[in-house]
Parts: C-alpha cells; structure tokens; sequence
C-alpha cells in the first residue's frame, strides 16, 4: 500500500532547540509484573504540538506504557517527566522502596488525559454530566460551598456547564446531551470518552485505540476530530492504534513498540520502510498494512492478554 | 469426609427433579420457618426443643403450610402465565400511567409538601406512646440514615461502625453537659454543643478515613466495625473518663434556649423534641439535596460508577470518600447529642453494633443514594417493630431477627431499595448487564469489555 | 518486659486458640478464593457447628458422669462430626439460597456483603430464639487434667486433644485440596473461573464444595470452641472478625497462610495479655489487622490462591 504523507507535513521542529524540553520525556522505563518484563528500556519523546502514534503487535506494551505515564502502575526503573510553562514536574520519583508515581488525578491536573481501550463511560449519566464532571474538577468547590451555593460555587457551575456545551458541540454531540451514556452507540460514545477527557483542559492527550470497534465512516470522522484536537485546540495528542490507515493520516510522529522495546522510532515513512518493523509484524502475522485488523479481537482479548492483571 | 461425596450426589439428583416440586419444598419450609419464628416465646440452651415444640405441634403451623402451598399454586399459576397475562395485561394501562405521574417532578414535590405537612400536624393527635416512639425511635434513626446514606448510597462505602460516631457525639454532649465523671473546662448549652459535636466527629471520621479508606470495599467494612468495637470498649473500660458501664453520672440536661429575649425550655415531653428533631432533619435533608446535586454529588457518583475513569478525569477519589465519610460521621454526632439530651441517660450499652447494622438495613431498605427513599424506609422499619410490639405481635427481642430477614429478602428480590434514586435502579440494572459497577467497592484494572 | 512475664502460659492456650482461628479462616479464604467475597456469615457456621455439638454431647451424656477411654473418644468424634455436618449444611444453605441468586444476576459487591450480613444477623438472633441467650456448657467429655509442663506453664489434655482435632482436620484439609480432583476444581476456579467452566469444570458445584469444606472446618471449630470455654448465639461474632484477621494476615486466598495466620493471631492475641489488661484483647485482632493491610496488604505468605483483587 503506499504510503500517504502526514497530513500537516514535517514534525514542527522547536524554534529555541536549547530551551524547548519535550513535553513528554519517558527515559529507560522498566515495567516488571513477577517474572514478566512489560516494558524495556522504553524511551520516548513526545514534542509539543504534535500527533504521536505508539504502535505494535498485541502485548507489545502499549497500554502498560498509557497506564505508567497516567500513574495507574508505577515502573520499577525510569523517568517520567511531563514539562509545561517551562516547569518540569516528574511522574515518577524515588526509588526501590520509596518509588511512588504521582497518582492518577494528580497526572491529570499536571495536564494529561486519556481515554480507555474499553471505554469507560460513566453508563448511567448523561453524556452532559459525563462530560462536566471532568470540566468541574478543575474547579475547586468544597462541600460547604456546595450546600450553601456560596456565589463562587455557583459561578464555576456556570463555567462548567458552558464548558461541557462547547466541548459537546465541539465532538458533534450537541443533540445526545441529554442521552444516556449506556444508550449511545459505539462510535458517539468514543466521541463522549474523547470530549470527557478534553473537558480536564490537558496539554497532552492519550488515545488508547481510539478507532477499535469503529466502522469506515466514523474512522474518518475520528480522523478529523484528531487533527482538530491538535490545531484548533493546541491539545498534544499521543495515541495508540492498530489501524495503519489512521495512524498514517494524523500522525506526524510514530513510535514502535514489540516485547516491551522500542524497535523504532521516526516519521510514518522512515518507520513503515524500517526491515524490524516489518519482521515484527510479518513475523507475528499481521500486516501493518491492513486498515481493518481485526479490531473486534484487539479491543477484547488484548486487554486480557496483554497486561498481566496485578498491582504491584 | 464421605459428607463430601455424598453431597454433590444430592445436588446432582436434585437436577432431575421436578423444579416445581422443589419451589413446592422451599415454599413449605418458608412457611415452616416463618411459623418458627413467629412464636412468642424464646427457648434456653438447656431446653432446646421448646420453640421448636411450640411451634410445630400447633394448629398454626397447618395454617401456615397452607398458606405456603396456596402461595406456591398462585406463583406457579403466574410462572405458567395462566393468569399472569390476563393481570399484565388488564393492569398495564394502569401502571403505565401510575409510573408516568409518579415520576414526574410536580408528584415528587407535592408528595414532599404533604410528608412534612403530616409530620407536622399528626403526632399532634397520637397517644403520648407513639409520640415517644416517633421521637425516641423514628426521628433519630431517620437522621442517622440519611447521614449514613451519604457514605454508603452516594460514596458507596460500607460503614459498619457508623454508631461509634452516634456515640462519640452523645458523649461529647455528656462531657460538654458536666455529665460524666471529668469536668469539663466549661458547661454548655445542648445546643452549643451540637457544633461541637459536628468537629469533633469530623475530626474522628478523617482519623479514621484517611489510612483506611484506600483499602477494598470489604476490609473497610471490618475495620470500621473493629473502630466501633474499640471505641465502645474504650467507654467501657476508661471509668474515671466516661463513667464506665454505669453511664453517665449526672443525667443530661435538656435543650433550652435563653436568648434575646426568647426562652424555651425542652421538657420530657416527647412533642417538643419531635419538632426540634425534624426541624434538624430539615436542615441536614435541604443541604444533603444542595450537596446531591453540585459538584461533589456529581463526583461522588463517577467514583460509584467507575472510580479508575474518574480517577483519571481528576476526581480525587480518596479525598471525595473522605469527604463523604466525614459528612456522614458528623451527621451521626449531630444525632448522638440530640439523643444524649433527650433520653438523659446514656451508657456504653445504648450503642451496640447490632445498631450500626440497623441503621445500615434502613438505608438499603429504602432505597440507597435516594434521600426520600432513606427516610421512608427508616420510618417504617423504626415505627412498624414498635407498633408490633405494642400489639404483642413481636417481641423486642426477635427485632433484629427480622430486620436481618429483611435484609436478606430485599437484597434478593429489590436491591434498589423501597424508592430508589432513578439513577440507582439504572446503575444495577446495567450492572445486572455486565455494562457497569454499580458501587465503589471493586474494579477491574483495564475497563470492561465492549 | 512486658512479654517475659508469663509468656509460655499465655502461649499454650494461645496456640489452641490460634488453631481454631486457623479451621475458621481456612472458611473465609476459601470463599474469598472462589467468589472474591467476604462470607460475613460464616461466623454463624460457627455458631452452628456449637450449638449442634452441644445438643449431640447433651443427648449422649446428659447428666451422667464423666465417661472415659473408649466412651470419651467416641463421643467427641461423633461431637465432632455433628457440628461439622451442620456447619456444612448451614454453608451450603447459605450459598444456594442467598449467593447464588446474587451471582446469577451479577450483583454488585456490596450487595452481597449486605446480604451476607443480613443473614448472620438473622441467624444468630434465630438461634438466640430458639435456644436463650444465656451461656452454655458442653458436658465434660472427659476428665481434664495437666499432662505436662513447659517452662512453668500447663498443658492440659483439653488443649492437646484441641490442637490434635485441628491439626488433623487441616491436614486431612491440605491433602484433599492439593491431592484430590475437588481440589484441583477449587483451586482452578479460585485462579481463573471463566477457563476453568470452558474446561468443563462444573463452577456452581465447586463454589457448592468449598462452601461446604469450609462449613465442615467451621463447624467443628465451633464444637471445639464450646468444648474450650462455652457455647452462645453471639458466639460467632468476635472469633469470626479474629478468623478473618488472620486469614488476611497469612493472605487472602491462601490457604496455608490461613492457617499460619490463624496460629499467629492467636499467639500474638494471648501473649499480649501479659502487656496490657485483658479488657483491650479483642483489640489485638483490629490492630493487626489495620498493621496488615496498611504495610503488607498481600499478607505474610502473599501469594493467593485466585487470581489477583
């Protein structure tokens, strides 16, 4: 299949190479469950501005990295550092004993979000208070102010709620608002994960198989919103996906993963011609070529094989 | 061992019987049991066969077996749709239109109006026993359940020791009152106190929440009984402090209030405290409403739903169930001091667990997460075994027995509860789906299959 | 310190507790094994398993006299086995009429906790119905009397004749789930139920047999039990918590870590009476406990039987 260009051209390259720290730096990660090793020596960059893919055969690693970037597991070995407004904060500190990684709600306020590979959805609210739920917690009302509606607690609410109609509006949801989350179809309801997620006002976002399970039409649909995602909103997007065709439609940037290591790295062209890449997946018979890959299958069993369930 | 083999025997064979016959058995054996346990007399370990005697060689017990039989004839009826399609059918229009009014926003809010117009006008005309009963019984333990349905309907926590925070504010009442046996740096007034009282087991609830409340849903559950059982036994043992076993020393005054000009003094007299207590409730019911429905209401119910998903939308899960549990221990504070001036006598005795879990079963009963729902189950699980009793129909001491059966019953046919919150009975019919969790209490890792 | 003083006299009757504490966790972690849930009411298989044993010893002894030899053995295997049979039957009741129908409709966690708790408090209030409220006593058995001594403190028959009965039974226990196909079906389902029901594992008459293992164990306990101090219809509450303290502290699922918990606890509970005054002894547990899972959650011998929480 050829090959397409990348839809907004070469990766922006920083203007100020000194002073421009990534926005995402991942240094020799190690993820480690009992005797299996998730991830080895993962290093990666994620630049300002851009649209990043991971991808990789099934148990590469992927979801473990999305996990230990949003502090759902702590790697044992490695660095994590998340940098905005020329303030780095690490993800990850200490070590042996005393490693902690900041957790999940705290990464969010630092400014990433991310949706889930099986979508997790508040199913029984609407998709309105799916959404502004995320919106509110970037306010800070306490009980008290809720249960005298202090003037303050009733200014955010307003915020909120415009909030969440402009991010409705702007995934196309304005008319499921008030629908129930369970009751939405598939597609409008990655949509509604999508918008939650941007609804917390991140400067990077992690899409975990955003088109699994999705048909042709909302594929394309899911492209574009990815692109306005990155340039109308200035949001980083770092996502995984199985899909070629989408991965080389919106990103700019592509990281491959197998066994837990990184085999390449590079744009969509350097990475698709690169002869490790290819054995990883001919190897493993699947065609990184293939736009419908089994999704059904990846968005079930892969979640099952790929991450050993433990907490460590 | 051969119990082992035998027993999948009996199971395997029970497969090829008749299930009708089977349902015929366990409604028989309902029948049985229900007589059993509705004989007014208790037996003693020595004469173990008393109430089984009593029970069975009665005429009451064919009365009772009939009746199982009449109602197993009846469901089957139903089962085989013989008469069930024809009621269905005939009775659709009406619960059609029933749910439609039922649910709409005008019904809730009349109903609402015409609960507190009763509550205000009727205790007015009951005897001076009921008017006991609702002040005693009903109002206190509807305020415990509403503040414990903060922690276990909204956050959906399993607090299993929520009477050791009732007791923690009836003695701070008692401290505060000069009633125990420690003088206190100054006496005050009851209702002084009650701010106090709210602190003091906010203060105790975070002491307790904040290493605890990461823990699993279950093991929460035994440390917050493990919490009562020390608190209790720390009343029970530090005589000099709290007066031991005997309880208070010096009864506890009543309310009263002497300001600008305005003074009131509460008396035994059970009315007066009805209106004090309901007018409390009302003010924890308006906030508790506020608080459903802003910010930290909406919170609380993504972390029921899927505490990983909010959790990584920002929600900080263990801070809202802090939240939560501190809400709810304060509540049961604000009670104990209304309780402790009240009755005037308190001792470690007046807070068992069998409390706690009274107290819990009115919460589910009625309907968890839904504030209406909570105050109508409480009323009627508090009132309902006081008139039983009155009529001689139950004795106090079976009580627990049967608010244990009545757990179990509605677990296994009306988990929602009496009214449920509309979104409660959508959460465990998804969950019954495999769609959603309804409860904070367990998650899967990696979210759920499409 | 604290803990020289009368340390072996408190160990011995620790140890015997502590074996009763084993037999009851073994319940508790069995079921947590195969249905990741907390059986609140085994503390009332327990309570049974007394009750039953107290009826059986009346009915053969009554106000005779003490027997011996033969007699005495006799009478406390058919004690024993009586209280485990109903301990059994109450557990298997249990699952079929209050957990299955909850399993059946995906019932979310806390509502078989709820459940759970409502049967105990429903069962324990029935037999302080039927059979008062008062204490009771097993009739003696046999005669008690000091077989040895251990730096100072006694031992007496009773406790060797306790730890004997248990030790067998966890025995007889661990042979049956390590060496049996019902084992090798508890501990399939325990690890991973969905493969073990495509492998033709029958799941509904396994989580059936562990119920009713688990209820044998914990019904004879209670015998045991009443033998060793009395029997009552609250007599479950307290051991119960304990057994489930010590269950978590060997590690949930596992069942060797409950038994070793179950020792530890009752150890660590007795000996600590020679700190502090016996009134705060049912504390010990909750401490433990709380120190478990605040620094050790996955307990001491950590690994579970089941697949992870």
């Amino acid at each position: 299949m050829t090959s397409r260009p990348a839809a907004d051209g070469p990766v922006p390259t920083p203007r100020h190479a000194a002073q421009a720290a990534p926005l995402l730096a991942v240094r020799e990660l190690i993820l480690r469950f009992g005797g299996l090793t998730s991830l080895d020596h993962v290093d990666l960059t994620v630049d300002r501005g851009v649209i990043q893919a991971v991808i990789g055969p099934n148990g590469a690693g992927k979801t473990s990295l999305f996990n230990c970037l949003t502090g759902v597991y702590t790697p044992q070995e490695g660095t994590i550092e998340f940098t905005s407004d020329g303030h780095t904060t690490p993800l990850v500190t200490g070590s042996g004993r005393r490693r902690r990684s900041r957790k999940p709600h705290a990464v969010n306020h630092v400014g990433v979000a991310r949706t889930f590979q099986n979508i997790r959805l508040f199913a029984a609210l609407s998709a309105f208070d799916n959404v502004k739920i995320a919106a509110e917690t970037r306010y800070r009302t306490g009980p008290i102010g809720a249960m005298l509606r202090l003037p303050k607690a009733r200014a955010n609410d307003k915020s909120t709620d415009e909030r969440t109609e402009e991010l409705l509006g702007f995934v196309g949801l304005w008319d499921a608002a008030d629908e129930q989350a369970s009751s939405l179809s598939y597609g409008v309801q990655r949509r509604l994960e999508i918008a939650r997620a941007l609804a917390t006002d991140p400067q990077l976002l992690l899409l975990d198989e955003p088109a699994a399970g999705t048909n042709p039409t909302e594929k394309r649909e899911l492209e574009q919103l990815i692109r306005r995602i990155n340039s109308e909103r200035g949001v980083t997007v770092l996502l995984i996906e199985h899909d070629m065709r989408l991965v080389m439609a919106v990103a700019q940037r592509i990281t491959v993963l197998n066994f837990g290591k990184v085999i390449a790295e590079g744009r969509p062209e350097e990475v698709q011609r690169d002869p490790a890449v290819v054995e990883a997946y001919l190897g493993s018979a699947e065609e990184p070529e293939s736009g419908s890959a089994p999704e059904g299958t990846s968005g079930g069993t892969s979640g099952g094989t790929e991450e050993v369930h433990r907490d460590e | 061992m051969s119990q082992i083999g035998e027993l999948p025997a009996r199971v395997r064979r029970s497969r090829s019987v008749d299930p009708r016959l089977v349902r015929l058995f366990g409604w028989l054996v309902l029948g049985a049991l229900l007589r059993l346990m509705t004989v007014t007399t208790e037996g003693t370990s020595t004469d173990h066969l008393l109430v089984i005697d009593e029970a069975f060689k009665s005429p009451a017990l064919i009365a009772w077996l009939v009746a199982a039989v009449a109602v197993w004839a009846v469901t089957e009826l139903w089962r085989a749709r013989r008469i069930g399609a024809a009621v269905t059918v005939h009775t659709a229009g009406v619960r059609k239109q029933w749910s439609t009014i039922a649910d709409r926003d005008l019904s809730r809010k009349l109903s609402l109006l015409a609960v507190v117009a009763a509550a205000i006008v009727i205790p007015q005309f009951l005897s001076e026993f009921y008017q006991r009963v609702l002040v005693d019984q009903v109002a206190v333990f509807v305020l415990l359940a509403v503040g414990l349905n903060v922690v276990v309907g909204w956050a959906g926590l399993l607090d299993l020791g929520y009477i050791a925070f009732f007791a923690i504010g009836a003695y701070t009442c008692a401290y505060f009152t000069g009633s125990l046996p420690v003088t206190p740096p100054f006496v005050l007034n009851p209702f002084v106190i009650l701010p106090i009282a709210v602190i003091v087991c906010l203060a105790a609830g975070l002491l307790l929440g904040a290493p605890t409340l990461r823990l699993r849903g279950d093991y929460l559950a035994i440390v917050t009984l493990g919490f009562h059982e020390i608190v209790v036994l720390f009343l029970v043992n530090k005589n000099n402090w709290t007066g031991g076993n005997q309880g208070v020393s010096k009864t506890v005054p009543h309310f009263s209030i002497n300001l600008f000009g305005i003074h009131y003094q509460w008396t035994l007299a059970s009315l007066p405290y009805w209106y004090l207590f309901i007018g409390m409730l009302a003010i924890v019911v308006f906030l508790f409403a506020r608080l459903e429905h802003s910010k930290v209401g909406r919170s609380w119910t993504a972390i029921r739903e899927d505490e990983v998903a909010a959790a990584a939308n920002g929600v900080p899960t263990v801070r809202y169930k802090l939240m939560a549990f501190a809400i709810g221990a304060s509540t049961s504070g604000l009670a104990g001091v209304l309780y402790a001036s009240r009755l005037g006598y308190i001792n470690p005795a007046s807070f068992p667990i069998v409390l706690s879990i009274s107290v819990l079963s009115y919460v589910i009963f009625g309907g968890m997460g839904a504030i209406v729902g909570v105050i109508v189950g409480a009323s009627l699980l508090t009132f309902l075994p006081a008139v039983l009793q009155e009529q001689n129909l139950v004795r106090q001491e079976d009580i627990p027995m049967w608010v244990g059966a009545v757990l179990v019953v509605m677990m296994l046919f009306r988990p929602q509860g009496l009214i449920p919150s509309r979104r409660r009975r959508r959460e465990l019919r998804l969950a019954s789906e495999g769609i959603a969790d309804a409860d904070a209490m367990s998650e899967a890792p990696e979210g759920r299959q499409r | 310190m604290c803990l020289s003083q009368h340390f072996w006299q408190f160990l011995i009757p620790g140890i015997t507790l502590g074996c009763l504490y084993a037999l009851i966790a073994i319940g508790y972690t069995l079921v947590y094994g195969v249905l990741q849930l907390i059986n609140f009411a085994h503390s009332e298989v327990f309570m049974t398993g007394g009750f039953a044993g107290l009826f059986v010893c009346q009915a053969l002894v009554g106000t005779g006299k003490v027997p011996h030899g033969a007699q005495s053995v006799s009478y406390m295997l058919a004690g024993i086995c009586c209280s485990a049979v109903f301990g059994a039957i109450v557990a298997f009741l249990l699952e079929r009429v209050a957990y299955r129908p909850l399993r059946r409709r995906n019932a979310p966690r806390l509502i078989y906790l709820i459940t759970a708790i409502g049967a105990s408090l429903f069962l324990f209030n029935l037999a302080g119905k039927l059979f008062g409220r008062d204490k009771a006593n097993i009739p003696d058995l046999y005669t008690d009397g000091v077989v040895f001594t251990v730096f100072g403190a006694q031992v007496r028959v009773q406790q060797l004749i306790i730890v004997g009965a248990a030790v067998a039974m966890m025995l007889a226990l661990d042979t049956v789930v390590n060496r049996t196909k019902l084992g090798a079906g508890i501990r399939a389902v325990a690890q991973d139920s969905q493969t073990a029901s495509l492998m033709g594992v029958n799941i509904n008459r396994v989580i059936s047999q562990t119920f009713v293992i688990g209820g044998l164990l914990g019904g004879a306990a209670g015998f045991l039990f009443g033998t060793y101090l009395n029997v009552h219809y609250q007599m479950g509450f307290l051991p119960g918590i304990k057994a489930f303290a010590a269950a978590v502290l060997g590690g949930i699922g596992n069942i060797r870590g409950a038994m070793l918990g179950g020792l530890l606890l009752g150890i660590v509970e007795s000996v600590s009476q020679s700190c502090m005054s016996s009134q705060w002894i049912d504390v010990v547990a909750f401490v433990v406990l709380i120190l478990v899972l605040m620094f050790r959650p996955t307990g001491i011998l950590g690994q579970r039987l089941g697949r992870a929480a």
